[in-house]
């Protein structure tokens, strides 16, 4: 049908320009069709999964014997599947959805092949199940971010370098003068990860470096898959987004230039803050410290572009599932990184470290802002990918509100709980089963949040399902929106 | 920015920075550090551990412990590490030379572990804290490891690490059969053997206690 009507545009050369671009789009977007439902769907269910390890875990953490004689759901590896399905399951899988739909719209130019990218996509899963299960039966590496035994991450390179090369073959098949911000935050982040991916691989599982190095070769991969691969990401869509929603053009384009670089230099220095107080040599610490302080430039740049873009527009938020769930992810990037600036200072690190609220911290970024943008991201895509509409307005509402309270609460909650931990963790005179005893209220608020979130998962999964299985309508069709605008345009 | 090769030059260029600066530069400043020779003792220090605890280590790896216990020291006046007994001196990067995998860890939800085998070296602690940590610590939150342990009909003798629980908390939980007992399994007495073998001892001359500022007069 598509083809079709962009046919037609081709032959008559009175077709508006308008009518064309709308049967070009539409022609990209068939184009990208089964790889996208194939990665969002596969991050669904590891979305789900990752929420059930994720209860399972934050309840065993107030209620220890909660499953307790279970060895394959013990703390240890339940709380490492569930990073790792949240990950590399739900966060890669929807990034990559996300990204190659941007990257095919923003290059104007039809995915080539899609069929060798549900290969590519298959192999993935493949590699996160047999690593999830490997993690499950002992077989964890226990290095941060890095869990999947060794076995499995040999299929999951082979299978990203794939992915990433086809993006960079549709890049190149690009039929745009210029390109567009997301589309340098999209190169870049697919580049970035399979070098900090190999190199993490070889220096710590393969051929592992010698002592504490280790330790800086970890935490400059950890910190970097979000500062350098989930964040890229995530500003690319909302990048995308946010103007494409409101129907008007990015606040500046010299800003998004500088805080596009500023973010390359610096972020990719800050993972060693991890290791402050610890056996590594002092200079790299401090050199960490500086980069993260510097990531102010970069954050504040993006909050101006972003926020200042928003200006006069915020009633579209009323209507607007994407828009709610980007502009919620966008503001929660700018508070999770000046956080996280914070916590590079030394005596800040000296009472944050080691505590929850670190956890908070992560959460905070790779939920509140991350998987909002690709919630967001989606709310967007499904529908023109199956031309189809939102079954159910009420059901994205519940999606939201759970998720935005959720991940609020979440990353509240345990920020206090975690800095209460680490003043008593650092003053001697109170025991240490004291400071425990202290953070079981905390803890228990977590599981709650929990609950929340999974609440929010489970509407989103149920709309997706519902969505996928409906019949298509016949003729026009409107927007879900959370309620009918007056009059503002909505796209 | 619409030139593609000029872009693409600078994310290179930007990733290879800090990984010059993070990763090879370090490599090659102490990747590939020495053990410390003490000449009066005639020994190498750190020693390198014994094969039941290299086993340890392993178990210790799969069931994540390290997602709960630090194995660093932070220097005296940062933190409250060497306040609460955590260790004597701080954590130096020649301590972990001879580790293949190294479990700094990044959370406190139980203590550190760096000198664990200094502060309780008594296997039998051990034993009874995996088995129930209520057992030894009212109160944690740590996770219990009954299946690391077997509870079986004593064959000839009793076994000489039978856990010895308590009379009142093996009738309530029903292992007070007579003729049974408790013991650890190989993978619970190889964790142990490991705990027990955490202990940074020796002085190395960069881990000298280091003594704040405030209190002037200086350490050394």
């Amino acid at each position: 049908m598509a083809s079709a009507s962009s046919l037609a545009a081709s032959l008559s050369p009175t077709t508006p320009p308008d009518v064309m671009s709308r049967a070009e789009l539409s022609e990209i977007d068939a184009s990208a069709k089964w790889p996208v439902i194939v990665f969002l769907v596969s991050g669904l269910v590891w979305l789900l999964i990752g929420t059930a390890f994720a209860l399972i875990s934050s309840i065993k953490l107030h209620t220890p014997e909660f499953l307790g004689g279970y060895e394959w759901l013990t703390f240890g590896r339940a709380r490492t599947a569930h990073l790792n399905t949240v990950i590399y399951g739900w966060s890669v899988n929807a990034a990559f959805a996300v990204a190659f739909w941007l990257m095919a719209r923003l290059s104007r130019t039809r995915l080539r092949h899609p069929g060798l990218l549900l290969i590519a996509g298959c192999f993935w899963n493949l590699g996160v199940t047999i690593g999830v299960i490997g993690i499950l039966a002992g077989d964890s590496t226990s290095i941060e971010w890095l869990e999947i035994p060794p076995y499995a991450t040999p299929l999951l390179f082979v299978a990203y370098a794939f992915v990433g090369i086809w993006a960079v073959i549709t890049f190149r098949f690009r039929k745009t003068e210029h390109i567009y911000v997301s589309q340098w935050y999209l190169l870049a982040a697919l580049f970035w990860f399979p070098w900090l991916y190999s190199i993490a691989q070889i220096m710590l599982v393969f051929q592992p470096a010698r002592g504490t190095v280790q330790a800086l070769v970890n935490w400059w991969f950890a910190h970097n898959v979000l500062g350098l691969w989930f964040t890229p990401i995530g500003l690319a869509a909302a990048y995308y987004f946010i103007p494409k929603v409101l129907g008007k053009p990015i606040h500046s384009y010299y800003l998004s230039v500088l805080g596009f670089w500023s973010l390359a230099i610096f972020y990719n220095w800050a993972g060693v803050h991890h290791l402050i107080g610890g056996p590594v040599p002092a200079w790299v610490l401090s050199a960490g410290i500086a980069a993260s302080l510097m990531m102010v430039i970069p954050v504040v740049v993006t909050a101006i572009n972003h926020h200042l873009t928003m200006v006069g527009s915020f009633g579209v938020l009323r209507y607007s599932p994407t828009l709610r769930f980007v502009v919620f992810g966008a503001v929660n990037y700018t508070i999770v990184s000046l956080i996280g600036s914070a916590m590079a200072i030394r005596s800040v690190n000296e009472i944050t470290h080691f505590t929850h609220f670190t956890v908070a911290h992560a959460h905070q970024g790779m939920y509140g802002f991350f998987t909002m943008v690709m919630f967001g991201a989606v709310y967007y895509i499904l529908p023109r990918i199956l031309l189809k509409e939102w079954p159910s307005a009420a059901l994205i509402r519940t999606h939201f509100w759970a998720a935005a309270i959720g991940i609020t609460l979440y990353w509240i909650d345990l920020s206090i709980g975690g800095w209460i931990q680490g003043v008593e963790m650092n003053n001697a005179s109170i025991p240490f089963l004291d400071v425990v005893r202290h953070t079981l209220p905390w803890l228990w608020v977590r599981s709650l949040s929990g609950i929340l979130l999974t609440v929010g998962h489970l509407a989103f999964a149920a709309n997706v399902a519902w969505m996928l299985a409906a019949p298509r309508a016949a003729g026009a069709t409107t927007p879900t929106l959370f309620q009918t605008p007056p009059a503002v345009p909505v796209r | 920015m619409n030139k593609g090769p000029l872009i693409f030059l600078g994310i290179f260029f930007a990733l290879a920075f800090s990984w010059v600066g993070i990763v090879l530069t370090n490599q090659i400043q102490y990747g590939s550090l020495t053990p410390y020779y003490d000449e009066a003792e005639g020994q190498l220090y750190p020693q390198k551990p014994s094969g039941l605890a290299a086993r340890g280590r392993l178990v210790y790896q799969d069931l994540g412990c390290m997602y709960c216990h630090s194995q660093q020291v932070r220097r005296p006046g940062f933190g409250g590490d060497t306040e609460r007994g955590w260790g004597d001196r701080q954590s130096v990067a020649r301590d972990y030379i001879y580790e293949p995998r190294v479990f700094l860890g990044t959370m406190r939800t139980g203590p550190d572990l760096r000198n664990i085998g200094a502060r309780q070296p008594s296997a039998d602690w051990h034993y009874l804290h995996l088995f129930d940590p209520q057992l030894t610590s009212p109160g944690s939150v740590m996770a219990p490891f009954g299946f690391l342990f077997d509870y079986r009909p004593v064959v000839g003798e009793r076994s000489a690490h039978a856990l010895p629980l308590p009379a009142d908390y093996a009738r309530a939980h029903g292992l007070d059969r007579p003729g049974y007992e408790l013991v650890p399994t190989p993978r619970a007495a190889a964790l142990v053997a490991y705990l027990v073998s955490l202990k940074d001892a020796y002085q190395f001359p960069e881990a000298r206690p280091y003594v704040p500022a405030r209190k002037s007069g200086g350490a050394r």
